[in-house]
């Protein structure tokens, strides 16, 4: 399954030294933690492993889990559970740019397939594969849970929604190009507001 | 109690429990992999799949809390389908290789595909592979064979408590068993895992290929490599002891026993001393005959003042080893003989001073706990589980004091590392915490009263104790043994009655004794013994002692003869003979018996004897398994000084502790690869 090639834990010579978290990380991290009772704090584990992901470009290294670790006071094998049951955490190097496409059934009928293959294509990539300059990488997801917007694909933390081949194309040429690009649906409905003009016209 | 159906018979049953405990008490077998009594409920493994009236589909037995008027089923149709689809589903990945699996007559998974199974597989895809992972030398893994009912992951998590734990890592048919990064698993309690493990996928690494259940002798005894005395079962083939398992025993172990218990059977073999030796002019040890010893020995006594000979017992003895021991030495008059070779500190014909009054169940009912200078995950692996199980049925209310830093499985407060902080006990938010706690536990380690201040240690902590104690049916007070013969040897009042000043070894040290018979002791310093000092050694093992020793005298293992131990609570319990003494060997009592002869003193005709007179002064010894409660006296106030000390325990190498587990191979893998923890 392709959906695993992410979550192998990185080769010795990718990973990183050390982590730590950086300021302003731990001041969102000693937040996320009063939210807890003292006693349960690692309740807050999915949030501080999001946070060192995003740090760190969107993958998390051994030193990451290991610090998680030590920061909530349990033990490494607990984080990395957890680091490997989800799909939204990645253990092995990404591109600067993750895509991630929804294919599951509701993207899959609003043409899902065509979009990961035009991706594929356009972007050299395989699906689960880095490109070679390491700015974009290229992954199949189960449910996004967007599906009123189908199809979705996730690009690091944001959705684009409503795609098709050609708004996908002008995305990934936009975010190349370090343009600014709206989050949201692409076909310019407000968020899921019915469709009105083409399913009017269909009646 | 509420009323129940099981198979349409009506049976009351406690409240709270769960289906598969009112089945299992009515008599009615459900078939499980992933619950287990002693380990919170998984609910994962579906196979006690149970019907109950009002319910459309079938319910897991061990997570369905029992109500009034339930009606269970469980040999309906439904239940035997939902058996055979469960059973199908977990034969799905396992392999077909139970004859080449040491888990093979013994797996819950081979009995009950036989039992419920259908004896047949749908299933035609690709089966999954999973890479082995190397969890260090006592477990061998086999992760193909798993099926994911993550008992060793509860148990690693919730009895065991370590740092490094077992985890299931992925999900899906990608799911895991591992520890993280594959470190090994370091943990005293590690080889539970081993029985846990329903299928061949926790296998033990020493009894990797050795034997097929069936074919092994089981003997029923107790472990001696630790004062806890946990209730172990010895299989054994042709006079070869191969493994070792927990019996269940809830007032002492549960059913878990430690790695030490488990493992370190191999060292009873090896290095054993069998013959009779003569160290002669030249420094070489020469085999020497039973009479030219005894006439040498005989020689050597008669011809010494008996104040300077000095006698000392080992830490793994028997009560009958001591009892003739003390015997033979009380009636030719030698007066200096002792048990503690750390010279560990109690008060003579105290009971209470050395053994752990509370009880071992008594943990579970004490509300706070003090640990004075006890390192007692290394001590006692089996009490530290237990008091890490008391912390975690109610975390919030059970606090944990300790003095000396020491990693333990449980969250403690620190008062601090040396002796003088104790004091902070009278601190006043301590004062009001022990004023709400009605059982507190108080255990007092030997690394505390090894110390040269241990008897104002003990002092402090008793008054402290006497001040905080309330309820007059609770004794909390406790001295934590770590050697299986010490209690014992105490009981038997194998101490010097007058010199109690605890000088003895100093003396040794000093060479003020010209004769010196140990008895299977091993822990002196013996280079720090003068040249001149004559010693006897009468023990089983090659080991520190044999280098120096000037005449050795063979003597049976505690495998190889029935002896009553008194365990750390005062306790006393009797072990069996699981194989005959190796060729030339007798018992100690045997080979006293014939020394005595020679100095024309009483024998014991046999072992019923010498049990009829030990009996006789020590009258509870008698009473097997039976604890004698013992109730505190009051200690003179004196003026006490508690020293800026750093508390250590007596144990630095949980693996090596005796000369069984100094000669095994498996325990010296063990510290070799755990040596990060034994530093």
């Amino acid at each position: 399954m392709s959906q695993t090639s992410f979550k192998k834990i990185a080769e010795d010579n990718m990973q990183p030294k050390e982590f730590s978290f950086d300021k302003e990380n731990m001041q969102l991290a000693k937040k996320i933690l009063k939210i807890y009772p003292k006693n349960y704090k690692e309740s807050s584990i999915m949030p501080l492993l999001s946070i060192a992901q995003i740090q760190n470009n969107g993958w998390l290294p051994k030193k990451a889990i290991e610090y998680v670790s030590s920061f909530l006071e349990i033990p490494e094998i607990k984080v990395l559970e957890i680091a490997t049951f989800y799909s939204m955490y990645n253990l092995s190097p990404v591109g600067k740019f993750h895509i991630e496409v929804c294919t599951t059934s509701p993207c899959m009928l609003r043409g899902s397939d065509d979009i990961l293959s035009f991706c594929e294509k356009k972007l050299n990539v395989q699906i689960g594969g880095v490109s070679k300059d390491k700015l974009f990488s290229l992954n199949r997801v189960e449910c996004l849970g967007a599906c009123v917007n189908a199809p979705i694909v996730k690009i690091n933390e944001n959705y684009y929604e409503d795609l098709d081949l050609n708004t996908t194309d002008k995305l990934i040429n936009d975010i190349s190009n370090n343009k600014k690009v709206k989050i949201g649906s692409q076909s310019g409905r407000k968020g899921s507001e019915p469709r009105k003009s083409s399913y009017d016209k269909k009646r | 109690m509420v009323q129940i159906f099981i198979d349409d018979k009506p049976f009351e049953v406690e409240d709270g429990i769960t289906v598969i405990q009112a089945c299992e008490s009515a008599g009615v077998e459900i078939p499980r992999f992933c619950y287990h009594e002693k380990l919170s409920i998984a609910g994962n493994c579906r196979m006690c799949l149970v019907e109950m009236e009002n319910s459309n589909k079938p319910v897991a037995s061990c997570a369905m809390p029992v109500a009034e008027g339930m009606k269970i089923k469980t040999n309906s149709e439904m239940v035997v389908k939902a058996r055979k689809g469960v059973m199908e589903f977990l034969l799905i990945n396992h392999p077909l290789d139970c004859p080449i699996c040491d888990q093979g007559g013994e797996c819950d998974l081979q009995d009950q595909a036989m039992a419920y199974g259908t004896g047949i597989s749908r299933f035609v895809e690709e089966k999954r592979a999973v890479k082995d992972k190397n969890l260090g030398p006592l477990i061998k893994t086999h992760m193909t064979r798993c099926i994911h009912c993550t008992r060793c992951v509860r148990f690693s998590e919730e009895i065991a408590g370590n740092e490094t734990q077992l985890g299931a890592i992925g999900r899906g048919e990608d799911t895991e068993i591992t520890t993280y990064l594959e470190e090994a698993m370091d943990f005293e309690m590690s080889g539970n895992v081993i029985d846990l493990c329903p299928v061949g996928a926790l296998t033990s690494k020493p009894y990797e290929f050795v034997a097929r259940p069936w074919e092994l002798k089981k003997t029923e005894t107790i472990d001696v490599f630790d004062a806890v005395g946990s209730s172990i079962r010895i299989d054994s083939k042709s006079d070869k002891i191969l493994r070792v398992l927990p019996r269940i025993n809830e007032e002492i172990n549960d059913e878990w026993i430690s790695d030490k218990t488990r493992f370190a059977y191999d060292g009873i073999n090896n290095q054993r001393i069998d013959r009779f030796y003569l160290r002669n002019s030249e420094g070489k040890l020469i085999e020497e005959s039973e009479e030219n010893i005894i006439k040498s020995i005989h020689n050597l006594l008669s011809n010494t003042n008996s104040s300077q000979i000095a006698a000392l017992a080992g830490n793994t003895l028997d009560c009958e080893s001591i009892f003739s021991f003390k015997k033979f030495l009380d009636e030719l008059k030698i007066e200096n003989y002792d048990c503690r070779q750390d010279d560990s500190f109690f008060v003579p014909s105290q009971r209470f001073s050395y053994i752990f009054n509370s009880t071992i169940k008594g943990i579970d009912d004490s509300d706070s706990c003090v640990l004075v200078g006890t390192d007692i995950k290394k001590e006692a692996p089996i009490l530290s589980s237990r008091i890490r199980q008391r912390f975690l049925s109610s975390p919030k209310n059970y606090k944990i004091l300790s003095i000396g830093k020491f990693n333990l499985n449980f969250p403690v407060e620190l008062l601090g590392g040396t002796s003088s902080s104790i004091k902070k006990l009278n601190e006043k938010k301590n004062l009001d915490f022990f004023k709400k706690s009605k059982k507190p536990l108080f255990i007092l380690g030997q690394g505390a009263m090894c110390q040269a201040d241990a008897a104002d240690i003990f002092t402090y902590c008793l008054n402290f104790y006497q001040k905080i104690s309330k309820s007059s049916g609770w004794n909390g007070f406790n001295v934590l043994q770590t050697f299986s013969g010490r209690v014992g040897a105490l009981d038997l009042g194998f101490y010097n009655k007058k010199n109690i000043s605890r000088s003895l070894i100093k003396q040794i040290y000093d060479g003020k004794f010209k004769v010196l018979y140990l008895m299977s002791a091993d822990e002196i310093n013996f280079d720090k013994i003068p040249k001149k000092t004559f010693i006897i050694y009468h023990g089983h093992h090659g080991d520190k002692a044999v280098k120096r020793a000037d005449l050795i005298i063979p003597m049976s293992c505690f495998t190889e003869k029935e002896g009553i131990y008194v365990n750390l609570e005062g306790r006393p319990q009797i072990s069996s003979q699981v194989k005959f003494p190796i060729d030339g060997v007798s018992h100690s009592w045997d080979f006293l018996n014939k020394l005595s002869k020679s100095f024309n003193l009483s024998v014991f005709t046999d072992l019923n004897d010498l049990r009829e007179k030990m009996f006789l002064n020590h009258e509870h010894l008698g009473y097997i398994n039976e604890i004698k409660l013992s109730k505190i006296n009051k200690s003179k106030h004196s003026k006490l000084k508690l020293s800026n000390q750093e508390m250590k325990s007596n144990i630095s190498n949980f693996y090596m502790t005796d000369s069984v587990s100094r000669n095994s191979q498996i325990m010296s893998k063990c510290s070799l690869a755990f040596s990060k923890e034994t530093k």
